[in-house]
């Protein structure tokens, strides 16, 4: 056991101390960050062109200004242009298209353009006609202080889900969030063991290639050794999972602190919130004063307090369980099949079918996130091979007991059993050299004695 | 008494039987060669000693017990194709490897101190394995294998990558181990540094034990029937019922002739023939060259 420890020893440290490691420790959760942060701005800003569009009205005036300019485009209204003229010559005067309305058919506003339109330009006109009309139409039955009933009649409608437990208590929950956890629960699941299982192969390889392994064998068990690998780089795993962990609640407390407690909010939120505010001048006049913004930033407060609300503890609980016994699993695959083969190239044969249950299960668990309670998610989730990553995209939506005593059960079984082949194949694989491996061949190793 | 002894290993691969029997005893404080062509099925057997593989039949035997696996602690090996973790510093490694055969840190760390600075080694122990040169790298690999001190010491090819220089520093190290008690298997193609350094060698063929025994019995029974002799000048020999002449050279006014005698003809009667022809100045029975009994051995059984 001394010795095992002390190949635990190396493995983790030659690894730990890497410069790959440890950048990789640091940089991946930034990067997540940034990737949180970076999409919805870039999704938000859309792109940088400013089209210009001609309206112009048949015999009316009634709709002048009533589509407001955004960012993205500016509506220029035209008098006493001719339609016909402006579809002709609309391109080279500048404008990506013209908005031709006219009052015998106010339900079917025309635009002529060059190129396809895209959905928000034709959402954003439509929204704003079809506000105006409604107004005018209401305005026709002559109600006093309209604007003030309109304004007080504005509602947003955001179902609250919430969770019943067994002593009849609700935890309120959110289903965006419960996904973005299932999303990164298997992702990284399958990420991780990927990774950490393919570094055990490469590890096997180097000791095979280098020729060091017939040294250590004569000091050490192949098992030993094996076993020390596959932990250690477990342990180098489990490392980086704690620091991503703790970095995580780290920025997450830095955030909640900083955006949600004080009262001046920096820089960040305001342009944050100022970005979905122009989204909604559309339709309101912007009336930016601090009791029209307190909505958003309670919201952002509520999806943050439905985060925490979310079952931590289960969830950090399995994910160490099932990267722990689904990386043993694929690891000592691995570890099995960098015995075989002489080099890294050769391993490609058999990476196959490793890949292919790892991807299955990710497409699965990707299909789970849309019905978490589904037989193939149900069966996927029991099977080892799969439980692992679909099981992590399952638990945030709530799963059964049993279910996760079942398919934690079968998991321990099944890695007990894999290692034990894979130790078989290993200890004869390690030492034979210029031996094409196949399959077969190692089944032969599985069968030979001592 | 023996140190080590093996009897009766029998190991096969699938259809393929790397060793056939084999029985071998090694006597204490000795230097005893393990010596076959390609293929013999040497390393199968040095596998088996260092329990590397476990063999279909036969017993194994340290110090008069059956071996256990605890005994790696006394055994180091060298294997022929070593190698090293690259990209670690070469002290660490070493320390790893110590580590592996059982010894505490403290104590590995200074018998290291010992060894580097006894090679001449001190000023690699931080840079990385890979920035040495092969020579050094074995070096470093010969001070792992005897590290722990064992008992029984098994040594596969030692000398290839080391310059004369190194090969030498290195052949006195192990003259020096068998004087600290330790006893030395030694498997290698070089049949000079076997003459050298062996007392007993065993020759494998096939799986086969073909010949085994003291190197200098071995020697003497395989020579019987040839003789070298040395005259003054340029003397030419005549051939007669007796012998049939091998070789001759002249240099340095020397003749030197390898003679065969015919089969019972003494050693007097061919003295008798020679002292006719010129000055003697050297007469030998010629001992075979162990790589001659090696290619003689090995050829006839296949």
């Amino acid at each position: 056991m001394n010795k095992v420890s002390v190949i635990i020893r190396r493995e983790y440290l030659t690894r730990v101390r890497k410069k790959s490691f440890i950048i990789m420790t640091i940089l991946a959760p930034l990067l997540m960050a940034a990737l949180v942060v970076v999409m919805p701005l870039m999704m938000l800003s859309g792109d940088k062109d400013l089209k210009r569009i001609a309206v112009i009205q048949d015999n009316t005036n009634e709709f002048q200004n009533v589509i407001p300019d955004t960012k993205n485009e500016d509506f220029v209204y035209l008098t006493g242009t001719d339609i016909n003229d402006m579809i002709k010559s609309f391109d080279t005067a500048g404008y990506y298209g013209v908005l031709y309305i006219s009052p015998r058919a106010l339900n079917n506003p025309i635009i002529y353009s060059k190129k396809q339109p895209d959905i928000s330009l034709l959402d954003h006109i439509s929204n704003s006609l079809e506000k105006d009309i409604e107004k005018k139409k209401l305005q026709e039955y002559n109600i006093q202080n309209l604007d003030s009933i309109l304004k007080q009649i504005r509602t947003n409608v955001n179902p609250v889900t919430k969770l019943v437990d067994q002593s009849g208590g609700t935890t309120e929950t959110s289903t965006g969030i419960a996904m973005a956890l299932a999303y990164i629960g298997g992702f990284l699941m399958y990420m991780l063991v990927f990774m950490f299982g393919a570094q055990v192969m490469r590890g096997v390889i180097e000791e095979k290639v280098s020729r060091v392994v017939e040294v250590i064998v004569s000091s050490v068990k192949p098992v030993q050794l094996m076993m020390g690998k596959i932990i250690g780089v477990a342990l180098v795993g489990l490392t980086q999972f704690l620091i991503w962990i703790l970095l995580t609640i780290g920025t997450v407390g830095i955030v909640k602190t900083t955006v949600l407690k004080k009262t001046n909010m920096n820089e960040i939120t305001q342009s944050m919130t100022q970005n979905v505010m122009e989204a909604n001048q559309a339709q309101v006049p912007a009336v930016k004063d601090a009791a029209e913004m307190s909505p958003q930033l309670a919201e952002f407060s509520r999806i943050f307090d439905n985060a925490m609300n979310q079952n931590w503890l289960l969830i950090i609980f399995s994910f160490i369980f099932y990267f722990i016994t689904g990386y043993l699993l694929y690891a000592s695959v691995f570890a099995a099949i960098g015995s075989a083969v002489d080099n890294e190239t050769e391993t490609q044969q058999f990476m196959l079918p490793v890949t292919i249950p790892i991807i299955l299960a990710l497409m699965v668990a990707m299909g789970t996130m849309q019905n978490p309670d589904s037989p193939i998610a149900f069966w996927f989730s029991l099977i080892p091979f799969f439980s692992p990553i679909v099981m992590m995209a399952r638990i945030p939506f709530g799963v059964p007991a049993w279910q996760i005593i079942v398919s934690m059960a079968l998991m321990v079984i099944t890695f007990i059993a894999f290692v034990w082949m894979a130790a078989k194949i290993y200890r004869t694989g390690i030492l034979m050299y210029g031996k094409k491996a196949s399959w077969k061949e190692m089944w032969k190793w599985l069968r030979y004695s001592g | 008494m023996s140190l080590f002894e093996a009897k009766n290993v029998t190991k096969q691969f699938g259809d393929f039987k790397a060793l056939d029997d084999v029985s071998i005893s090694v006597p204490e404080k000795c230097i005893y060669g393990l010596l076959g062509p390609n293929g013999a099925g040497k390393t199968t057997l040095i596998r088996i000693i260092n329990q590397i593989t476990g063999p279909d039949s036969g017993t194994l035997f340290l110090n008069g017990k059956k071996l256990l696996p605890q005994d790696v602690q006394s055994i180091g090996y060298l294997p022929e194709e070593r190698g090293l973790y690259k990209k670690m510093k070469v002290g660490e490694e070493a320390l790893y490897f110590a580590q592996l055969k059982g010894l505490s840190k403290a104590e590995a760390l200074k018998r290291l101190r010992y060894w580097f600075k006894k090679l001449e080694m001190v000023d690699w122990w931080n840079k990385k394995v890979e920035e040495l040169s092969k020579g050094m790298q074995q070096k470093v690999q010969f001070i792992t294998t005897i590290l722990h001190e064992p008992k029984l010491i098994i040594f596969d090819e030692p000398f290839t990558g080391f310059d004369p220089v190194n090969a030498n520093t290195i052949k006195n190290e192990i003259l020096f181990l068998r004087e600290r008690g330790a006893t030395i298997i030694f498997s290698t193609h070089n049949m000079a540094s076997v003459e050298e350094l062996c007392d007993n060698i065993t020759l494998i063929n096939k799986g086969k034990t073909i010949l085994e025994g003291r190197v200098d019995e071995i020697r003497n029974k395989w020579a019987g029937s040839e003789y070298e002799l040395v005259f003054q000048g340029d003397i030419k020999l005549q051939e007669n019922g007796h012998f049939k002449i091998l070789n001759r050279t002249v240099e340095n006014g020397k003749s030197e002739i390898r003679l065969s005698a015919n089969s019972d003809v003494s050693t007097n009667e061919i003295l008798n023939d020679v002292m006719k022809s010129g000055k003697v100045i050297s007469f030998n029975p010629a001992l075979p060259s162990m790589n001659e009994i090696f290619i003689r051995v090995v050829e006839s059984r296949n």
